[in-house]
């Protein structure tokens, strides 16, 4: 089943630090650049909504078309954003959670600066990985 | 080689289990650690504002790191978001995992309603360390004071977070108060949740 999802990583400082299209649908020269906008411009919700709960992960919280946005928002305020069309709400939540414990341990590397760019291509294949088994 | 045993060999870290890691870690070898830290940085420095800076940021970086890790190993994935809360936070978990025991008390000002106090009999890193009387209010505490604030600004609390020696009565060492200073915006952020 081909499935369109865009998935980013979003410092505190509102920076992407990680991008990736792990949908499995063919990809269009211009959705790339649709569905970061769309991402970005969900930030501000994330903002607001981050505030109101303790939870981590704020479920779908924008939509555009028939692509909804879903947030997972750690203790330091690093927000990860998948667009998707699907409605598979636990498997995203088993997704970022994998994904939390891979940026913990790029982070606990000292000479990472935070907020600065993942650049492991190991890091890449995980959650590519991680996206074909639970997306 | 020494200690070589049937561990698992991982090609990444990033394969590694994100295990609790070894409980305790030797105070000597900390202090000695430490100790090269201070050194290392007074041979780069002129005056004392800028070591403790530096002492700071070497804390902030630590900071940082300790809040994602602990949120998601010992709070099971649930975030601060009151100030209370994140106070509570730093001075029961953070103390607890980083020094082996809770800070001595947590208080609020009373001139000023963005302070708060934690304060320690004797700080971990303070332990082996005397200040020359020439350094003056010189604190290393302002490692531990740039802990703190890497965990506050982390969580979204933005503030001033600085070392003090307090003489106390009938005691030889003075007591050691972390003092934080939150930003306006925190406390307006408080007020409008309610």
């Amino acid at each position: 089943m081909a499935s369109t999802a865009c998935f980013i990583i979003v410092s505190r400082n509102d920076i992407p630090i990680y991008e990736a299209e792990v949908g499995s649908a063919a990809k269009r020269e211009d959705a790339a650049q649709l569905h970061q906008f769309i991402l970005h411009a969900a930030l501000d919700i994330v903002q607001d909504l981050a505030w109101t709960t303790s939870a981590m992960f704020l479920k779908a919280i924008d939509r555009f078309n028939d692509l909804v946005v879903s947030v997972y928002v750690t203790a330091g305020h690093t927000r990860f954003m998948l667009l998707h069309d699907s409605r598979n709400d636990d498997g995203i939540k088993s997704f970022f959670q994998e994904v939390h414990e891979l940026y913990i341990k790029i982070l606990l590397n000292p000479l990472y600066l935070p907020g600065s760019r993942v650049t492991s291509s190991h890091f890449d294949t995980k959650v590519r990985a991680l996206a074909r088994k639970y997306l | 080689m020494i200690g070589v045993g049937k561990i698992k060999q991982y090609s990444n870290i990033l394969d590694k289990p994100l295990s609790k890691g070894k409980q305790e870690v030797s105070l000597s070898a900390f202090a000695f650690l430490f100790s090269e830290l201070v050194q290392y940085n007074q041979t780069q420095v002129d005056n004392i504002a800028e070591l403790e800076r530096r002492l700071e940021d070497a804390g902030y970086a630590v900071g940082a790191r300790v809040l994602e890790l602990l949120c998601h190993r010992d709070k099971g994935n649930r975030r601060e978001t009151r100030l209370l809360g994140i106070l509570s936070f730093v001075h029961s978990t953070v103390w607890k995992v980083l020094f082996g025991k809770v800070a001595d008390s947590l208080e609020k000002g009373t001139e000023h309603e963005d302070e708060y106090m934690i304060s320690e009999k004797e700080l971990l890193v303070n332990k082996f360390i005397s200040i020359p009387k020439d350094m003056g209010t010189f604190n290393c505490g302002a490692f531990v004071a740039g802990i703190v604030r890497g965990v506050l600004d982390g969580a979204g609390f933005p503030a001033v977070v600085t070392a003090h020696f307090v003489p106390m009565e009938g005691q030889q060492r003075p007591r050691t108060t972390i003092l934080i200073k939150f930003a306006e915006e925190v406390l307006r952020r408080e007020a409008r949740l309610g």
